[in-house]
């Protein structure tokens, strides 16, 4: 049977946890977002000098598992004498640094992919139309391609989002105490997998369900345009 | 899978049906039979062991990939002495107690310390081993281990050990805690100087880390820790609780191999000194 009990007297644990696991989720996804948008200009340029190296890095990053890059980094980092005595070090000494750069990294590659596409879906005929009006490329980039590349790649970037949330478990692999690390010490202290891993997952499903309502409003609002008209 | 293959699976899972009924008829009876001789001890001709596989010198995963350790020489020959097989089980720590529940082994070699927190989902045999718990730290580091000392300073334990509840208790409103899966990685972490202090089982410490190479700079700090209250009575074999016979078995062939020289000849592979513990 289910023992409540256990689940009460470790809520403050789970809060902490859970607070832990928002606040590290969307940190990386707000510094992945701003580095993913000129990496996905760099992306769609025809240049193999600018497109490679962006290629390369995304390739990399979406190829790898998560918690394999946060192990490169988190144990990785350790390992070489020259890194522990340089400047970064009193940074990457911390577990909560290191989960946060292979985060950001991680999502900054989805999230370029996600904008290439969307910038690639445009329709012709609204460049051609930037051109014949004289803007410059930059401009066109500016008020034609992105803002509309960024409601196209709104539902995808909602899906970026809990993939990341739910990614972010991994952090309790290397002593952060979030979500899961909280289940995994409440395990560990009455050998009750079932009470805390459940509760936890209650929790995972909570915040899944508060964003992708966030995400559907956000959605109303920049996909009017697309909705059917009934009248 | 090919399509045949498919079609295979699902015919023979038909004609699987008729066998089941009957089987289940023969699983009740044997359950009938079982309720009468409840009290017959159940022969053990192989026993699954869980280990731990990540705590040297007494059970770690050999370059060759094999299992040794001392856990891991104490589980084949108390075997050999029951006379079983043995089928060694790897098996992550903090899993440990709720596999073993679940029936994925029989009895644990883990070096699990004998707690009273433990005893009410586990049974454990007479212990096999006892040793007691030590602070590391880096040499130089002047850390010493009082209420002051210990301030804000971050110590590493495994997670969900003995070594864990008394930091829990004695200096969890002190010190950050920093928990692990195995040993082998706080120690990884202290090498790498993240942390600045490790509790640990002394001998675990001294063999898997201040013996190596690279754990040459660091060393024992403050008094050795027993306190029976969160250190318990030394390591012992945890099976469940219905197994008791399974527990007299274990329990025999500890004192035969401790009589006949079994044990002080495993012992002697590893330790200089008595590890038993009077």
């Amino acid at each position: 049977m289910i023992d409540v009990e256990i689940v009460w007297d470790n809520l403050p644990l789970y809060l902490r946890g859970t607070w832990t696991t928002l606040w590290l989720t969307f940190t990386a996804l707000a510094f992945g977002l701003v580095l993913a948008v000129p990496l996905a200009v760099a992306r769609t340029s025809r240049n193999p000098l600018i497109n490679g190296p962006v290629f390369l890095y995304t390739y990399f990053f979406r190829g790898t598992p998560l918690l394999v890059q946060l192990f490169m980094i988190y144990y990785g980092a350790g390992q070489f004498a020259w890194i522990r005595n340089s400047a970064l070090w009193p940074l990457l000494s911390q577990a909560w640094f290191c989960a946060l750069l292979a985060f950001t990294l991680n999502t900054a590659a989805y999230t370029a992919e996600i904008l290439r596409g969307a910038i690639a879906a445009t329709p012709k005929g609204e460049i051609e139309a930037a051109r014949a009006l004289g803007m410059s490329r930059a401009l066109i980039f500016r008020r034609i391609l992105l803002p509309s590349a960024f409601r196209r790649a709104l539902p995808a970037y909602g899906n970026e989002i809990i993939f990341m949330l739910h990614g972010s478990a991994v952090a309790s692999t290397v002593t952060i105490v979030d979500l899961t690390a909280a289940a995994r010490i409440v395990n560990a202290r009455y050998y009750s997998p079932y009470e805390a891993f459940l509760t936890a997952a209650a929790f995972y499903m909570a915040l899944t369900f508060a964003i992708t309502g966030l995400i559907r409003l956000l959605e109303r609002r920049w996909h009017a345009h697309l909705r059917p008209h009934l009248s | 899978m090919d399509v045949r293959g498919v079609h295979l699976r699902r015919f023979e899972s038909c004609s699987g049906r008729l066998t089941m009924i009957r089987r289940s008829f023969l699983v009740a009876t044997t359950f009938a039979m079982l309720a009468v001789g409840a009290l017959e001890a159940r022969e053990w001709k192989k026993i699954r062991i869980g280990v731990e596989g990540a705590y040297p010198p007494f059970s770690e995963v050999g370059p060759d990939g094999k299992l040794k350790g001392f856990d891991i020489d104490i589980a084949y020959a108390l075997c050999a002495k029951i006379g079983a097989e043995c089928e060694l089980v790897l098996q992550d720590w903090d899993g440990m107690i709720p596999a073993l529940l679940a029936k994925k082994f029989d009895a644990i070699v883990a070096s699990m310390s004998i707690t009273e927190e433990r005893k009410k989902r586990v049974d454990f045999t007479d212990k096999y081993y006892q040793t007691p718990a030590r602070f590391v730290r880096k040499k130089g580091s002047g850390i010493e281990i009082t209420k002051e000392g210990l301030k804000g300073k971050k110590v590493g334990v495994q997670r969900a050990t003995i070594h864990d509840n008394y930091l829990t208790d004695n200096y969890g409103d002190v010190v950050e805690i920093v928990r692990y899966g195995t040993q082998d990685e706080a120690n990884l972490d202290m090498l790498a100087g993240r942390l600045d202090l490790l509790l640990a089982d002394s001998i675990a410490l001294l063999e898997g880390l201040l013996k190596t190479e690279q754990g040459k700079d660091f060393e024992f700090v403050g008094p050795e820790l027993r306190d029976p209250r969160w250190f318990g009575e030394g390591a012992g074999i945890a099976v469940r609780k219905e197994d008791q016979d399974l527990k007299k078995l274990l329990n025999e062939a500890i004192k035969a191999i401790r009589a006949d020289g079994t044990y002080d000849a495993i012992a002697k592979k590893y330790f200089d000194f008595d590890i038993y513990g009077g």
